[in-house]
């Protein structure tokens, strides 16, 4: 397996060094400081700016293959309102979100035990029809959401006893990947109805919700370099929360995506040498 | 008759909902759309189910190219399905600790939270994960600097590429410690370049749907029915 032939590197060497760019942050737990951005502090400011104990809708639209990017983002958040002591409701457009909402409820019970089932958080589960949902928890909530996840009326659950409306809730928080996600939520609840709504994306996904900000969507945190900014807003603001390794997951996997992307840097520049080194000979230009 | 009725449907279903969202009175006949489309859906399931047996048997019947992938496809749906159905393995919920089914479908210990936690998850996880493999390979061989826009390219991709990372604090904390340059040129290019090129997709995708959206509500446009056959 020669490195270098016609100009082109082997590809086997270069899946090695990806896998060592990625692998070995992991193995060695390589941290870096992270600063938040502007756009991590608004989001940072709309769940934390909230009066304790205001009523969140947590929508979890995304499958195991974006967790590496959207699980620290999701916990982040959960941490955050758990902090907070919000109610939170959970919902999931994707049949893949609902066990993601269930890992998510785990933490919820294990690092703040105060938090009662149907008083302070509610699990909805699933929810078929994609955005149809979204246009009817807008006029009737409890047309959509009958029961909770186990069958429970959630007319007789103090948390969604009175709710008849999404928008009487405080905010939406969308973590998701594609459609139906963030977009919609954007689309038919947040525009039209003026609710306030942050959200966490992937990196890929971000730029194209980036159109939505300020008015329509007040910010969004977008790949793992959003959820460890919004871990250490976190950490800033609530600095018991760093001892917590779970709380920095997300600054965690920053190590990997920092090789990961200098590598690929290296090899667009060494590319680029040796295609313009050829050119200039004259070989395969 | 067979293309009529549809459209008909379709047209109307559709100015209902256009009606019910600028008439606050008729609100109500736009919500019992919105019942009828998600029950409607729940059916498509079976349409997509059965659909996909179809296509598989037939595969395996005539011994295609391949055919053993799809023998794989069957078995994994009608195992999931059936362990999905009947809900092996799930305790009864809290609430109703008598009746044997009233447990969640993905209740912690079941066969079909098994199937989620350790087939699915890890064969959906690296399947996303093999992407890395496959842009570090496409940044050696495609990206290349052939043209001015290609350069443009490649010069806002290192810069947002190293500004997403410690690397770009690193590199230009000698201008300022608490003020990241790289960071700030990286969210200059996605909020004010990419905005801008996102808004005006965003706003043309919106007149392109409204359009389409027009000729299927007067009947002009029938390709969701399929072909005339």
């Amino acid at each position: 397996m020669t490195l270098l032939k016609e100009g082109q590197i082997d590809r086997r060497w270069i899946y090695l060094a990806m896998l060592c760019a990625v692998g070995l942050p992991i193995l060695l737990q390589l941290t870096f400081p992270e600063i938040p951005s502007p756009k991590v502090l608004d989001v940072f400011d709309a769940v934390d700016k909230l009066p304790e104990g205001s009523r969140i809708l947590m929508a979890c639209d995304f499958d195991p293959a974006s967790a590496g990017e959207l699980e620290p983002m999701m916990s982040a958040f959960v941490r955050h309102c758990g902090t907070k002591n919000h109610k939170l409701i959970f919902l999931a457009l994707w049949p893949q979100g609902a066990p993601v909402i269930k890992s998510n409820i785990v933490i919820l019970n294990k690092e703040f035990p105060e938090y009662e089932y149907g008083k302070d958080y509610v699990n909805l589960g699933y929810q078929p029809g994609n955005e149809v949902v979204l246009k009817v928890l807008v006029t009737d909530f409890k047309k959509q959401c009958s029961t909770d996840v186990d069958g429970t009326s959630t007319s007789t659950l103090p948390l969604t006893r009175d709710l008849t409306k999404i928008q009487q809730l405080s905010l939406v928080i969308s973590v998701s990947t594609g459609n139906p996600g963030t977009t919609e939520w954007v689309q038919y609840v947040a525009s039209p109805f003026g609710m306030p709504m942050v959200a966490g994306t992937t990196a890929v996904q971000a730029p194209s919700l980036y159109a939505y900000i300020p008015r329509q969507l007040i910010s969004v945190l977008g790949g793992i370099k959003g959820a460890a900014e919004y871990e250490q807003a976190i950490i800033d603001h609530y600095p018991t929360m760093g001892e917590n390794n779970g709380a920095r997951e997300g600054l965690r996997r920053m190590g990997p995506q920092l090789l990961g992307h200098l590598l690929i840097v290296m090899l667009i520049v060494v590319g680029n040498v040796l295609y313009f080194s050829q050119k200039e000979k004259g070989v395969g230009a | 008759m067979k293309r009529t009725i549809p459209v008909l449907i379709a047209s109307i279903a559709g100015l209902v909902l256009i009606i019910a969202h600028f008439v606050p009175p008729a609100q109500s006949w736009g919500d019992e759309v919105n019942t009828w489309f998600q029950i409607l859906a729940a059916f498509a399931f079976f349409l997509g189910g059965g659909s996909l047996l179809k296509m598989h048997l037939k595969r395996i019947s005539d011994q295609q190219e391949g055919w053993g992938f799809s023998a794989v496809t069957l078995l994994a749906f009608g195992i999931t399905l059936i362990v999905g159905i009947f809900k092996l393995g799930v305790l009864p919920s809290e609430t109703y600790p008598t009746k044997p089914w009233s447990g969640e479908y993905l209740g912690d210990g079941g066969a079909l939270w098994w199937i989620y936690q350790y087939l699915f998850t890890p064969l959906n996880a690296t399947m996303f994960a093999l992407l890395a493999f496959f842009i570090s390979s496409a940044a050696f061989r495609a990206f290349r600097a052939k043209n001015t826009e290609a350069m443009i390219l490649l010069v806002t991709a290192t810069i947002v590429l190293v500004g997403r990372t410690y690397a770009g604090a690193f590199l230009t904390e000698g201008f300022n410690p608490h003020w990241q340059l790289a960071a700030i040129i990286d969210e200059w290019f996605m909020s004010v370049f990419n905005t801008a090129g996102a808004r005006a997709i965003k706003i043309g995708i919106a007149l392109g749907v409204v359009s389409t959206s027009l000729k299927v509500l007067i009947g002009t446009d029938r390709s969701y029915l399929g072909s005339e056959e």
